[in-house]
């Protein structure tokens, strides 16, 4: 994956910290934002150039609908449709009839220009207050050409933080389990994508089973599952050269990779002769560390933000239940005292939340609970669904969903699907084929 | 099929639904589950002649039913008898459980029966634990029985 190039940004003009229009984020939003995206101004030689390079028309109208459609499925914004806007591209960018865009009844509006520069796209937008009257962003940027989808998510990404006051997450990937074939035999692949489902690549063939790929959070390292000769291992894959290899020198199986919050360790679980135990490998002078000490099963460890704890899947109490301890593994506490069996506990990015899957009554559930177990919250029920994974700004939740099949054992399938904190905006995230096991990447850029 | 044929099925599915509401709160048996343990006979492999493949478990348990240790005793005295034949026990569990726990308890699983094996006599070196957690099913369907055909340590001949 050669494309993924360090963005050059330029700072256009000094921006002043406050934001006029704000979206409050914290709770479910029933009234999105009404937000013009013009399409980006493009003049004639440019989209000529891009349209021989690219094979894509009007390159700035494709980039604004990149901005659309993220800003969509946020739930917060509700982009008007283009068909109402009354003035050009070019023109708006240079300075909006603000009574022409208040009259579609758009709150806020963004402009911009693209332009081919030294055989790269460079990028201009701008965010408008249009009941105030004022610009209330300016950023500028150069990259190669191949990146122009990457474009539209930090644009994305920039309009987001400006009017809710959190990071965005739409330059970013997921990486995840791509299924296919019967349920009793699926074939499944390691496979990445752009957060909004293109650019989909897969990673291995599906020779052999995978499972449960991770990001490191700080580059473009992967751990995950993988039954190469049929072996059960956690692997480390560099997605930027494909290179491979197995994490430590353990006598069985080893699953439930994870790295630590600065991606110098993988914690994982190891099991033998019946029982499971936490362990983590430094990845720089490969010391082994043996970190829980128990005859049960533990497993799906995640570490804190800042390193400092675990919280993890232990049945000692007898069922399922969410534990955590000190990264050292001492002070071992119990946190999920709710009725039914909890599992795959995952540390928010912000460290103030775990979310986790629970069953209970033959019902799996997403859910989120503070880390000391209090202030547990459900935010989707189903037949089947797990593996929670947040987003790099903690606001959003990504896991998969399996349906119930028919008497016949017909009808399976496996989808990603996406939900806020808040409980609303739950939807399917589009992916080429059936999909289990995401895992959100950090932002690609800034 | 005739009508005494459907009256007569009939009358069985009365009569099964009568005993399952009568022992609810009991242990069921309805033929091919005791309690939620597969007691049925479909889904099973043969080693050698009388000498079933694999053993069968309750929801989130590694106990070994009176059943499977009659089959693991027969798997421990055909091994004596073949004793160049290895063998890896591959643990299963049903879809009704998070996928890493799911890892975990049928690596448990598998090591129940290995742990059976020892003590009738089988060398560890001649046996590997493995563990499919429930990525294996041996049938797809979304029911009971399903499942619990699906938690399972299945004996596969390594040589």
């Amino acid at each position: 994956m050669k494309n993924i190039y360090i963005l050059i940004l330029l700072i256009l003009m000094p921006i002043k910290a406050f934001a006029l229009v704000e979206v409050d984020i914290t709770r479910g939003n029933l009234s999105p934002l009404p937000v013009a995206v013009s399409p980006l101004s493009i003049d004639k030689k440019s989209k000529e150039n891009f349209e021989k390079l690219l094979k894509k028309k009007d390159i700035g109208s494709e980039i604004s609908i990149i901005v659309e459609n993220n800003l969509k499925q946020t739930g917060l914004f509700n982009p008007l449709n283009k068909d109402a806007f009354l003035q050009e591209p070019n023109i708006a960018h240079l300075k909006p009839r603000f009574e022409d865009w208040a009259l579609i009844k758009a709150q806020v509006l963004v402009t911009g220009k693209v332009s081919f520069v030294n055989k790269k796209l460079r990028v201009e937008f701008r965010l408008w207050d249009i009941l105030a009257g004022k610009e209330i962003m300016a950023l500028a940027f150069t990259t190669v050409p191949t990146n122009w989808r990457r474009v539209g998510h930090i644009i994305t990404d920039k309009v987001y933080e400006t009017l809710t006051g959190e990071k965005g997450y739409f330059d970013t990937r997921v990486i995840y389990v791509a299924e296919e074939g019967p349920k009793t035999n699926r074939v499944k692949k390691l496979a990445i994508m752009d957060q909004d489902g293109f650019n989909t690549k897969y990673l291995t063939l599906g020779n052999e089973l995978v499972l449960t790929p991770r990001f490191n959070p700080t580059n473009q390292m992967v751990t995950y599952l993988s039954y190469f000769r049929n072996l059960p291992r956690v692997y480390l894959l560099d997605i930027e050269t494909g290179t491979q290899e197995v994490v430590g020198d353990f006598p069985g199986m080893t699953f439930a990779p994870r790295f630590s919050p600065e991606g110098k360790k993988i914690i994982m679980s190891f099991a033998m002769d019946g029982n499971s135990e936490i362990y983590t490998m430094d990845l720089e002078n490969r010391v082994v560390e043996k970190i829980t000490n128990h005859p049960s099963i533990d497993t799906s460890p995640s570490y804190s933000p800042d390193g400092k704890y675990i919280c993890f899947n232990s049945d000692r109490s007898g069922y399922q239940q969410i534990y955590v301890m000190k990264s050292d593994g001492s002070n071992v506490k119990r946190i999920s005292f709710g009725k039914g069996l909890y599992g795959t506990p995952v540390w928010s990015p912000r460290g103030d939340l775990i979310a986790f899957t629970k069953l209970h009554k033959g019902k799996f559930y997403i859910g989120v609970m503070r880390t000391d177990g209090t202030g547990e919250r459900l935010l989707t029920e189903n037949f089947y669904q797990e593996a929670p994974s947040w987003s790099p700004n903690g606001r959003v939740l990504i896991f998969y969903r399996e349906t119930k099949t028919n008497s016949k054992g017909e009808g399976f399938s496996a989808k990603l699907w996406s939900i806020d904190l808040t409980g609303y905006n739950e939807r399917q995230v589009k992916t080429k084929t059936d999909a289990s096991d995401p895992s959100w990447s950090s932002l690609l850029s800034n | 099929m005739n009508l005494g044929k459907i009256l007569k099925n009939g009358f069985l599915i009365l009569v099964a639904s009568l005993v399952l509401s009568a022992c609810a709160t009991q242990k069921k048996s309805t033929g091919q589950m005791q309690g939620d343990v597969y007691t049925g006979t479909d889904t099973i492999k043969y080693l050698a002649k009388g000498v079933p493949d694999r053993v069968f478990f309750g929801t989130n348990e590694n106990i070994l039913t009176t059943a499977s240790r009659d089959t693991l005793r027969k798997q421990a005295a055909w091994l004596r008898k073949n004793s160049n034949v290895n063998v890896v026990l591959e643990g299963h569990a049903d879809e009704r459980g998070t996928r890493e726990y799911n890892l975990a308890l049928g690596e448990r699983r598998a090591n129940s029966a290995k742990d059976y094996l020892m003590t009738y006599g089988i060398s560890s070196n001649r046996i590997s634990v493995t563990s499919y957690g429930k990525e294996r099913p041996i049938d797809s369907g979304s029911n009971p029985l399903a499942w619990s055909k699906n938690r399972r340590s299945v004996t596969v001949k390594a040589n």
